[in-house]
């Protein structure tokens, strides 16, 4: 160590350093480089290759069949329509109610506030699976008016696949953990000018809640697009469908793994390149509203 | 301009109740709007997650099912009896008259049956019906836990041992990749963006993969560690076998959210100052000196934090179970919530379904009410 000059000693630790991180990133990457590489395979090759290497790579027989056997299989427009129209107008709704519920709990005085907080906060340990059967009743004996008419149950419909999760509880809480830490002045003297309620909320609060604003609609965009349990027990009309329940079409009496995988590939892609356009926002807001607890 | 008390006076009774005493302004308006703005929020809350909970509070005390010819009709706590009867017994070896131990064919010490004891044995009514769950061998007697229900005990301590397994592992693991990316080097934010990745993965798409990287024949895992050590590893079918599948779930669970974790524990240490660091050094303190005296104090609300939202997200282990083993091999992969939904919707057994749903949530509350104990501020 001691002939080493300070530099290639530098030099060295850092490219050590850089390699672990190499190395770890591997680790993280690979079942989705093979989920992509082996959607362009023949199921026999498939197989074959992940016994190797190869099954990282895109040799042999390479082809976009699985995909067009895919598309024969699902209807894939139809099921990403669904589960583009049940994000958005999920996304869009949640932010508004739990911004509006948090808003009301960070800066406006009322009794109950507290408790009510406390009670939404309690939420947080009841998985969804636990309440997803006594739900399931509860949707079907609500009413509903729609262009058809009157009727009874939820079942089958849009939205049934939104309305439930349009408000949650940890978006409630990332809002108000967020309002709660904004200067009181900046309310304060709003309201010294005159604004209303809603215009504090409007066009002063919420224009300065970017980062938490994008967080909320992430953690959404991820429930919803990635929601198999809940359409799977709720929706039987296939034009209703949303993409995830399509997994379902490659199960059957024989499992097509090529196809699969190019499914797999379709529903995550959007996923990824949505991530990584917003990965800084994304990645720095839950880190900042993670740490106050 | 009127006084707060002077408004208070004055405005009608239901406004008195609503608005607080110490509110510095009359504030009729503030009341409303604060309870129209929450109110959507709180009716979608209580319509969609607060009634369904007390719904299955309420019909784990009945015999409840989707479709049934008979009426539902109360029956108490015999629900949670079913799930929950443990007993330990212990089997006293067969004697002959003369008061000696008789050995079996196979030179092992003989047993009377287990089963004269838990059918319909009206000596032993407190045993009936049930199963052996383990057992061990306890000088010349055999020492059995009989659990009314195997299966949901079995799927009890799975999901304990899951989430007592996956916190220390995963928190530790987010909190070395932290460590590993705190610091200002060029393309580090590639690197926390690669890591952070599987969490954007749906748990089906990863639980699919991950049959793939765990099979038994040409699963990428095998043929990954054939390749490290040249071939002289013997496959091994992950999923297939009861001592592999439970540690190969836990693996992959990890693997899928250690990212979101990291990233909590990186925006904890960006809070603790560098002159703490500066000065720590000054004093002569090593990196691991640093760690333990600097760091991890200043991460104790971070630590806190990711055990509660690790145990809770374990507890709920259910889409890796119905992806990749549905319980097995030998219930192995049996967990909690896995159960309520097979036999709450599967079998159509709501009341038992919702049994298993409130264990499930006095348990978690249990873990968080200790967790909070155990790490409250001692001053």
């Amino acid at each position: 160590m001691s002939t080493m000059t300070w530099e290639t000693r530098h030099k060295l630790i850092l490219s050590l350093r850089y390699t672990l991180l190499i190395l770890i990133s591997a680790i993280f990457i690979f079942p989705i480089v093979f989920m992509v590489v082996s959607s362009l395979k023949p199921d026999l090759q498939l197989l074959r290759d992940s016994g190797s290497l190869r099954a990282f790579l895109p040799v042999g027989d390479i082809s976009l069949n699985n995909y067009a056997f895919a598309f024969e299989r699902v209807p894939v427009i139809q099921f990403a329509f669904n589960s583009v129209f049940t994000t958005v107008v999920a996304v869009l709704a949640s932010i508004l109610l739990n911004s509006m519920a948090a808003f009301s709990f960070a800066f406006l005085r009322w009794r109950g506030k507290k408790l009510m907080l406390t009670l939404i906060i309690a939420t947080f340990i009841v998985p969804f699976e636990v309440i997803a059967i006594p739900l399931l009743l509860v949707v079907n004996s609500l009413p509903w008016i729609g262009p058809e008419g009157f009727k009874i149950g939820w079942l089958n419909s849009y939205h049934v696949q939104i309305i439930p999760f349009i408000a949650d509880s940890l978006g409630i809480f990332l809002f108000y953990q967020y309002f709660r830490d904004l200067p009181d002045e900046l309310v304060e003297a709003a309201r010294i000018d005159g604004a209303s309620i809603w215009q504090i909320f409007t066009r002063i609060v919420m224009p300065i809640s970017g980062p938490i604003l994008a967080t909320v609609a992430i953690l959404k965009f991820l429930l919803m697009w990635n929601a198999y349990i809940w359409p799977l027990m709720t929706v039987r009309t296939e034009e209703l469908r949303p993409i995830m329940v399509g997994l379902q079409y490659f199960f059957q009496r024989y499992t097509y793994w090529g196809e699969i995988m190019a499914y797999l590939t379709l529903v995550t892609i959007p996923v990824l390149v949505f991530y990584l356009a917003l990965q800084r926002a994304f990645i720095e807001s839950i880190a900042t509203s993670g740490i106050k607890g | 301009m009127i006084s707060a008390a002077e408004s208070r006076k004055n405005a009608p009774r239901w406004v008195r109740l609503l608005v607080p005493e110490d509110a510095p302004l009359y504030q009729r308006n503030e009341v409303i709007a604060g309870w129209l703005m929450a109110l959507p929020a709180l009716l979608v809350l209580t319509i969609f997650l607060v009634v369904p909970f007390l719904m299955a509070f309420v019909m784990s005390f009945t015999n409840q099912r989707l479709v049934s010819p008979n009426p539902t009709e109360w029956v108490g706590m015999k629900n949670f009896e079913r799930l929950l009867t443990v007993r330990v017994f212990t089997l006293e070896p067969e004697r002959d008259e003369n008061g000696a131990i008789v050995y079996a064919d196979d030179g092992g010490i003989a047993y009377p049956r287990l089963r004269t004891f838990t059918r319909k044995n009206p000596d032993y009514p407190e045993l009936n019906g049930l199963r052996e769950f383990a057992s061990w061998q306890s000088g010349e007697n055999r020492t059995i836990i009989l659990a009314a229900d195997v299966v949901f005990l079995r799927a009890l301590i799975n999901t304990l041992v899951f989430a007592g397994v996956i916190a220390p592992l995963q928190g530790g693991l987010a909190l070395l990749l932290a460590l590993l990316l705190n610091q200002s080097l060029p393309y580090i934010n590639v690197f926390r963006a690669i890591y952070f990745a599987p969490v954007v993965v749906s748990m089906v798409v990863v639980s699919l993969l991950w049959r793939f990287i765990y099979d038994g024949e040409n699963g990428l895992l095998n043929t990954l560690l054939g390749i490290a050590t040249f071939g002289s590893f013997q496959p091994v079918d992950w999923l297939g076998n009861p001592y592999t599948a439970m540690p190969a779930m836990i693996a992959m669970s990890a693997w899928q959210a250690v990212g979101f974790h990291m990233v909590i524990w990186l925006a904890g240490l960006q809070t603790i100052p560098v002159s703490l660091y500066e000065a720590a050094g000054l004093d002569g303190a090593g990196a691991l000196q640093k760690f333990r005296y600097v760091t991890w104090p200043g991460l104790r609300n971070t630590a806190v934090l990711i055990l509660i939202v690790i145990v809770i997200q374990a507890t709920g282990l259910f889409v890796q179970v119905d992806v990749m083993t549905r319980g097995g091999p030998l219930d192995a992969t049996q967990s909690v919530v896995y159960q309520a939904v097979q036999r709450g919707y599967d079998k159509q057994d709501i009341a038992e379904g919702s049994a298993i749903s409130v264990v499930l949530f006095v348990v978690v509350l249990a873990i968080t009410i200790v967790n909070r104990y155990l790490t409250r501020d001692r001053d």
